[in-house]
This record gives C-alpha cells, structure tokens and sequence, in this order.
C-alpha cells in the first residue's frame, strides 16, 4: 500500500472509531458526569427533537444547562434519535436552552454527536438553515462560558448549530467535518465509494483539529477507544469540562464575548 | 440535441464594443433561442418565460448600484491551499484555474456604493467561481464587509449565489458560518439594517450562516434554495419531493423569505426598503442639512 494509502486508511479507522456503535453517546457521559440532570422538553413552537436533548444539571455546587446530541444504541432508539441527526425543532429548542442558561448565569457545555443536520424535505420546510444560523449567533453573542466537546463525530452545520462557544474540546477519537466524507466524496468525485480518500483530505481528525489550531485540547480515551471503558472515557471528559469551565468563569463577560469573537473572526485571516 | 449549457448571461457593459460578438442562448427553461442584446436589455431575464440567467458579481452590483458609485475592496484577497486537498486535481490547481476564467480573485467582490441615494455596503457572491463556495478568503472578505457596515453606519446588501461551504478548504471553511454569523451578531446589536437577496442557487452552510440572518430577505423567482440538496434528501430518506421544492416561491409559502422580486424591480425594491429601515436619527440629519441650505426663491405665479 501506498504512504498516501496508508494514511488514508489509518484516517479511515478514526472515522470508524468515531462512529462505532458501542462508544458512550451523551446520555452516557451526561449521567456519569453531572449530578440531577433534568431534561427540558420542547421548542414551544412546533415539537421535541430527540435527537437534541438538554437541561439543567450539576457539576460540583454550580448548574450548567447540558445542550447535547443524542444517537440511539438499538433499532428503536436510533429511529426516535433520527440517527442523531436533528431537525430545526432540536436547534429551537437548543436555542431556547441557551437564552435560559444566560438568563439564570449557567455556564454552558454542548456535547456533540451527530453525522449531520437531517436531510429532510420537512426539515427544509421549517427552516433547518433558519434554525442553524439563529443559533450560531446567539451561541456567538450569549453572556455565560460555553465549552464545546466532540464526543464522536462532528457532521458539518448541524454540528455547529450547537457548536460555536468559548473553547473547542475532542475526544481522541472524534471527528469534525465541513461534510461527512461520504458527501464528500460524491460532491468533489461522484462516487461514495472514494469516501476514504476524501476522509484523509478534509483533514477531520481530533488531531488534525488540534493542529489546525481549531480544537483546544484532546480528550484521552481509554486504549482502544472510548468504548473498551466508559468510566475511564467519561473521568477524563469530566476534568478536562471542569478545568476549562473553571478558566472561563473567572473571565469578566465582556472580555469573554470579546474574547469569543476574535476566535472565529481570526480564522482563516492571513 | 445541442444545448449550451451556460446558464450566465453578460449585461450591456460600457466597455463592451459595438457589434460584439456575443452568442444566442438558449433559456433551459423554455428552450427558446434568445438574441444576447434583448436578453442584456431585460437584464438576463428570457423574455419569452422569465426564467433568470445567473449573473456574474461585477454584472449584479452595477445593475443594483448608481453608476460609478461602487468602490471595490479587497480586490487581492485570495483563496490558498492551507490543507494540501487534491481530489481529481489540486486545491491550489483548480484556485488558479477559477482566477483565470473568472477574472476574480475570489468567489466574493464587495464594497462601497450608493443605491437610492442612501450610501451602502454591498456585498455579492460569484457562483462562476467554484460554485461561489464559501472558503476561508471569501469568509473573511464577507466579514470584512460586514465590519465595515457595522463601523460605518452604512445599510448592509449582501448577494448570495453558492452551493455552500468549499470542501477543499475542510474545517476552515465550515468556521467561516461562525465568523460570518458573529459579525453580523454585533451588526445587528448595533442597529444597522441588513438585506439578502438570495440569488440562483444559494445552498448549504451560506443559507446556514449570513444568508439567512437578515433583517429583510428577498429573492429571485425561481432561485433553488435550501440547506441539503435535493439528491441529498432522496437518498436519505427515499421521499418523494413535493413540486416546486426549495425554490423561492416555496420558500415564500413557508415564511422564509419576506419577498419574491422579480430582476427588473430589484433597484426600486431595495430603495423603498433602504428608505424605510436608514435609521431614523440618519434621515433626521439629512433633513436638517437641507434645511440649512438657502431658500428657493419663490416661484412667480401669476
């Protein structure tokens, strides 16, 4: 095999970490982390999304308002998450999450797992890309710390609809996309099947993001991947939360916003 | 049957010579041949269906702006290969490739200009240079243009035409609807007024990001727009798409859009909302230097 060929594959693997159906989804890590957590139902619009979820929750004596998504373990589970791909209900209902945590001061983490914002003909006709854009403002302007943590993959807009915030953390083995690589592949080749090529070129790995300069830190897994160990995965997520939550509270807000803005304003500036 | 397949049609240019030559389209929607200079004349509209042509940026802001009043910015800033992407060819390749037939640095051109009287921040994507995709130049031009809008108090008009965000520019590119979106954040809480016009197509993470987070948004008859594509949707999901979907028209019945204007009205349509939205305390000032000015003599009756 190739130099190129072997790293395609290697990058290949990762993608195949990230999504490996075993891996401990947000429920998982929201109850192995945080204590009490409640989880608020709604966009008071139009309906719940499941593959959105969120609340309240303690870490340490703070609250802070858990933003997730959520992917499903059987059969059943995976059509009530919509394969964790959400419609604009979910992103609504995100929205209405972050307004309330800026309103009681709860700083905010958001918990990242979804292939992508789901691909529907009623999603386009409630206005995913509507949904998507309000909160990348509203994210971008809220007055409360938000960290971000990848826990698998990273899919594009509907990632980032529950993505902007103060600091960008990832699992080892998580990935970030501008598309999956399937898209991808039939985008720029027309072929799915060129998908682990184009893994390697869209440079999506936890590793590529940190060296990018666009993820913060990588989070440990356990040897082999987050699933081999749940505990282990979930103790280390939970420090590396704790630490950087710790860090952006004693940021004045004003700083904070300001701080968060030139974060994305110098990407991409020569 | 042979079709050329352009769907882009040039607009009468000062510079262009008389007796260009220019060859007849054919309008994909109705199959009409159309002569160039009636198509020019009505603005790349066919004038037999209504279909509009796509325009290149330079076409668009001179027929919306008053002449000559258009002052462009960032005219060197241009994509690089930060990744090292090759698909069937290079990143850097296909860059020098769209420079050359699009006579652009990139898939954005913005500055300053006069529409209506009121002065203006325009900004217009360019689908003629890779499909008008947002990388991390054309993000930071576009941010660049709502920074100045915020700084100089000046109405913001931003054109929209892109599949969406540039592939080969990865996870830059995705951050781009966050840099785009927080600028326009901080325009908004400072009261300055944004209008998109949505324009054939407008797709993906630009309908996801400032596409879409206006103050007013309007757009072309027939333009395709929406978030996944419509092939994108069918394999997921093996629905059957209803008529008409994600155009403009569809977008209008499902409240997304304020207005479907069509080409010709666009000026009169945009000066009408530029009147209403300028800031009260801007039109005051106006007012005021007006009446500072010396009294006309009064006209003789008689």
């Amino acid at each position: 095999m190739s130099e190129n060929g072997s790293l395609a594959a290697a990058t290949w693997a990762q993608v195949e970490l990230a999504r490996h159906p075993d891996r401990p989804y947000a429920l998982d890590y929201i109850h192995a982390i945080f204590s009490n957590f409640f989880e608020l139902h709604g966009d008071r619009l139009f309906g719940d999304d499941h593959a959105i979820i969120g609340g309240p929750a303690g870490l340490d004596d703070r609250t802070v308002m858990v933003i997730a998504q959520q992917k499903g373990r059987n059969t059943a589970e995976r059509a009530m998450r919509n394969f964790g791909m959400a419609n604009p209900e979910g992103y609504r209902k995100a929205l209405r999450l972050i307004r309330q945590a800026e309103k009681f001061q709860f700083p905010v983490v958001a918990l990242v797992d979804t292939p992508a914002a789901f691909p529907g003909a009623g999603a386009e006709e409630r206005g995913i890309a509507w949904a998507i854009a309000d909160n990348l403002i509203a994210f971008a302007q809220a007055r409360t710390p938000i960290v971000t943590l990848v826990l698998g993959e990273g899919g594009s807009g509907g990632a980032l609809g529950i993505g902007v915030g103060d600091r960008l953390l990832m699992m080892e083995h998580s990935i970030y996309s501008v598309a999956p690589p399937e898209t991808c592949a039939s985008i720029l080749w027309r072929d799915i099947a060129r998908k682990v090529e184009a893994a390697e070129a869209l440079k999506l790995t936890a590793a590529d993001l940190k060296r990018l300069g666009l993820a913060d830190e990588i989070v440990p897994e356990p040897p082999g991947g987050a699933q081999t160990d749940y505990g282990v995965a979930a103790d280390a997520a939970g420090a590396a939360l704790r630490r950087h939550l710790g860090e952006l509270e004693a940021v004045d807000l004003d700083r904070l916003l300001e701080q968060r803005y030139r974060r994305y304003r110098s990407i991409g500036s020569s | 049957m042979f079709r050329p397949k352009t769907r882009y049609v040039a607009l009468p240019s000062p510079r262009a010579g008389v007796g260009e030559e220019v060859d007849r389209l054919t309008c994909p929607k109705c199959d009409t041949s159309l002569e160039p200079a009636r198509l020019s004349a009505a603005l790349g509209v066919c004038y037999r269906c209504g279909y509009h042509f796509r325009l290149r940026a330079p076409e668009r802001i001179a027929m919306l702006v008053e002449p000559g009043s258009f002052v462009e910015e960032d005219q060197a800033i241009t994509a690089r290969d930060v990744l090292g992407f090759k698909d069937s060819q290079p990143y850097s390749k296909r860059i020098e490739l769209s420079r050359a037939s699009t006579g652009a640095n990139e898939a954005v051109t913005w500055g300053e200009a006069t529409l209506g009287g009121h002065p203006i921040v325009i900004v217009c994507l360019d689908f003629a240079f890779m499909g008008g995709s947002m990388g991390a130049a054309t993000g930071e031009k576009i941010t660049n243009g709502i920074e100045r809008a915020e700084q100089s108090r000046r109405p913001l008009l931003i054109i929209s035409a892109s599949g969406g965000a540039r592939m080969q520019e990865g996870m830059l590119s995705l951050m781009q609807m966050a840099k785009t979106a927080a600028a326009l954040g901080r325009l908004g809480a400072a009261g300055v007024p944004y209008i998109s016009l949505l324009t054939d197509p407008t797709m993906g993470g630009v309908t996801a990001s400032f596409a879409s987070l206006a103050d007013v948004i309007l757009a072309e008859p027939g333009a395709m727009i929406g978030f996944a594509g419509g092939r994108v949707i069918q394999q997921a999901t093996y629905e059957t798409l209803p008529e008409g979907f994600q155009t403009a028209e569809f977008l209008w019945q499902h409240g997304m859009i304020d207005l479907v204007v069509p080409r010709p009205e666009l000026p009169a349509t945009l000066r009408q909302l530029l009147d209403l939205y300028v800031r009260n305390g801007v039109a005051r000032d106006f007012q005021l230097q007006q009446e500072k000015a010396p009294a006309p003599t009064p006209a003789v009756t008689g």
